[in-house]
């Protein structure tokens, strides 16, 4: 998938100048550019790395360091429902694991992957700081607590017409 | 009158926005707007009984209120003065029920002092947090001490950074302050990357001035004029609390040119992590504010010497800022009173796993394990048997019920084989392999390694390869000498904390549960019959009555079996997945 070609519309390399700018084209700034640039695209893909790399006038490589170093960046995009299941500790032994097993199997992906319809992806996160809840799963910004894997389907079927 | 609903992420997540709406129509449909006061604040700490509903004055503390309890509430003990009993606290040792949280044993042996705010005032509102003598310690700062004056009662207090290391807080201002340099940075580390670790969530979004004002006191100290918080881009909430009370710090001039008069000027902007573990190391976090890779270098330079743009830097954690203003403004005595002869003070820890009272605790230090697991968090949940529990996160280790009755300060558990860490606090019961666990937190170091080491980014790797092959059954003696050998390779050769403590929770699974390692070496087994390449999945002939719910609902139709007749189990088929003896209702299928 990251094969894919992204090309990307005038008005939309004016957007990324944009927000390059609105950082005064600050390589300092690169972290909080990428946040900006994801939160408007959704996700970075490499030609979108390359307009911000000539904008803050740093390599291409530097830019991809980055957003391949931080889990938060993704260079694919997410479904219209983006799952994560929270891996973190507290989550792993009540079970998030079965929990993720079953989201897998339910939905036939793999963690990192997205539906081939484009409606869900499947992504593991660490800590939500809802550990009274564990195990969580988060559906975009909606947080589902003391998740069994028989409530997987009934969770799925909420999104699903 | 005031009711207090917990606007943390746990209750919020259960609707905590919505308690408060019929909380307040129903006051209003009273006629009681004017009278009752509808606050949401920040966590109370009890997040397994959450939404948290608290009246004030008389404490009553209501357990998982849901919205359309709130006209109840409203009918009943506001306007009548009669508590609700169903949503009182029950105390599970005596079957009564609680009503004053002041009683409960989630809280009696608790000392609030970090988390002295949270859960009693609204965080987004300034003038709360001054009625509870907010700023008067940065104020006592300005006007009446030297910034050494203000340095030594820090020292003196015996304050210890509370993200992992356990430097002396003073000693380190110290050391910035006469540092010279024409700027210097003061940086809160908010990137709390511990797993099952939320204290320094809970007090951004509880009490973020108490922060705010701790920062302002360090520049004062070290003579900086610029604050920065490196925060989780994953908190929404408590970014958001922050920049409001920024905000309201600036308005109030307490923040900005010339505090309070004085010719001291400080202002706080913020930086946003995007998640790496590593960053929570501070010449990493440093990297990572410029805008680079978050790769820890080697020390020296320190960064008090030479840290954020090259400039002399001082970095402490969320919670060690949290208890600076209550230290100026009660003494250096009084908090030195508070814990054992090395850790002063007390420790937030956010309880979880499976325990009964999951949540966040703050406790003096030299409080005993089994104080903590038994009565504060309540035992183990489903009457099941404790094993072990985990602190300090991957860096720490597992201890066992030998450790129970050792008094809980940072050397105490750095001799035990573990080490305090943020203050994740993770406990596990007879169902827990210890070998999968040590394996998880492998799992997360792998993962979160920067690279830049090759101790940690390949050892790392090999320890992980290695717990792999024992849990599926396939590993050998010379693993478990491999495992401890390596793991003390990486301990010494490692460049930054994060390295050199990853292999904690192999050692530490290695000397408490060695038996656990024997048996799935030895016998092919898993004890806690957690390793699913090391169980089966079998039907009781004698127990079968040939219902057909296991066939039925198995997922990939591993069962066959005539009706009314005993079944059988194609092991060749079977995932594992334990959907089976879900559906059985004559116990005739276990794990063997």
């Amino acid at each position: 998938m990251s094969h894919i070609k992204v090309e990307l519309k005038p008005e939309q390399i004016a957007k990324i100048q944009e927000i390059c700018k609105s950082f005064k084209n600050d390589a300092g700034e690169l972290i909080n550019v990428l946040h900006k640039t994801q939160e408007t695209f959704g996700y970075l893909p490499a030609e979108v790395q390359e307009v911000i790399a000539a904008n803050l006038n740093i390599s291409v490589a530097k830019v991809y360091g980055v957003v391949t170093f931080y889990s938060f960046f993704t260079m694919l995009p997410k479904g219209k429902h983006p799952i994560s299941v929270c891996t973190g500790t507290a989550c792993y032994v009540r079970g998030a694991e079965k929990v993720l097993d079953e989201f897998k199997r339910v939905l036939n992906i793999k963690v990192g992957e997205t539906t081939p319809d484009g409606k869900f992806s499947l992504s593991c996160l660490r800590c939500v700081g809802a550990c009274g809840l564990a195990p969580v799963v988060l559906i975009g910004e909606k947080v589902y607590g003391r998740v069994s894997p028989d409530g997987v389907k009934d969770i799925i079927k909420e999104y699903e017409e | 009158m005031h009711l207090l609903v917990c606007g943390g992420t746990g209750c919020r997540a259960s609707s905590s926005d919505a308690i408060v709406e019929s909380l307040k129509s129903e006051l209003a449909a009273n006629g009681l707007e004017n009278d009752v006061q509808v606050i949401m604040t920040g966590c109370f700490g009890f997040c397994e009984k959450g939404p948290i509903v608290k009246v004030l004055p008389d404490n009553t503390f209501y357990t998982q209120v849901k919205p359309e309890d709130a006209a109840e509430i409203v009918r009943e003990h506001v306007v009548k003065g009669r508590k609700v009993a169903r949503l009182l606290y029950t105390d599970p040792a005596k079957n009564e029920h609680v009503s004053d949280s002041k009683h409960m044993g989630f809280y009696r042996k608790q000392i609030r002092i970090a988390l002295r705010n949270c859960g009693f005032i609204n965080p987004e509102n300034i003038d709360e947090y001054i009625a509870r003598d907010g700023y008067q310690a940065i104020g006592k700062a300005i006007t009446e001490m030297d910034p050494q004056q203000t340095i030594d009662i820090i020292k003196k207090s015996g304050l210890r950074g509370r993200g992992g290391g356990g430097f002396p807080t003073g000693l380190k201002w110290e050391i910035a302050s006469k540092n010279k340099a024409d700027q210097k940075y003061v940086v809160c580390n908010a990137d709390e990357g511990d797993p099952g670790a939320f204290m320094d969530r809970s007090i951004l979004e509880g009490d973020p001035h108490s922060v705010i004002e701790a920062m302002s006191i360090c520049g004062y100290c070290i003579g900086a004029s610029k604050g920065l918080v490196y925060i989780r881009a994953e908190y929404p909430l408590a970014i958001k609390r922050l920049k409001v009370a920024i905000d309201q710090a600036r308005e109030y001039g307490l923040l900005g040119n010339n505090i309070l008069g004085s010719n001291f000027s400080f202002d706080i902007e913020l930086r946003y992590g995007a998640g790496a573990f590593v960053c929570g190391e501070e010449t990493a976090l440093i990297h990572s504010m410029e805008g680079l890779r978050g790769e820890p270098t080697v020390k020296p330079p320190f960064p008090a010497e030479s840290g954020y743009l090259g400039k002399p830097t001082n970095v402490n954690n969320v919670e060690t800022f949290a208890n600076v203003p209550v230290i100026i403004l009660k003494g250096a005595d009084w908090y030195s009173s508070i814990g054992t002869e090395k850790s002063k003070g007390t420790k937030v820890f956010a309880l979880a796993g499976k325990i009964n009272n999951v949540g966040l605790i703050e406790v003096p230090m030299g409080i005993t394990l089994r104080e903590v697991i038994f009565e504060i968090g309540g035992g183990i949940k489903n009457g099941k048997k404790f094993k072990a529990v985990q602190t300090g996160g991957p860096s720490g280790g597992c201890l066992t019920e030998k450790h129970l009755d050792t008094p809980i300060d940072f050397d105490n558990l750095i001799a035990a084989g573990s080490m305090m860490g943020s203050g994740g606090m993770i406990v596990m019961d007879e169902d827990d392999c210890m070998v999968a666990v040590a394996k998880f937190y492998l799992d997360f170091t792998v993962e979160e390694s920067c690279g830049k080491c090759s101790p940690c980014r390949i050892g790392n790797k090999r320890l992980y390869e290695t717990l792999e092959k024992i849990t599926k059954g396939e590993g050998t003696m010379e693993d478990l000498d491999r495992l401890r050998n390596l793991s003390q390779v990486i301990k010494d050769t490692a460049l930054c904390g994060l390295g050199q403590t990853s292999p904690n929770p192999v050692l530490s699974t290695l000397d408490n549960f060695y038996h656990e390692y024997l048996a799935h070496v030895n016998d092919r087994k898993c004890p806690a019959g957690q390793c699913k390449s090391l169980m089966q999945y079998v039907i009781d002939p004698e127990a079968c009555v040939g219902c057909t719910a296991c066939a039925r609902n198995c997922p990939v139709n591993a069962i066959s079996g005539e009706r009314k007749k005993p079944h059988e189990i194609d092991t060749a088929i079977c995932i594992k997945c334990g959907a089976c003896i879900e559906k059985c209702k004559f116990n005739a299928i276990s794990i063997q």
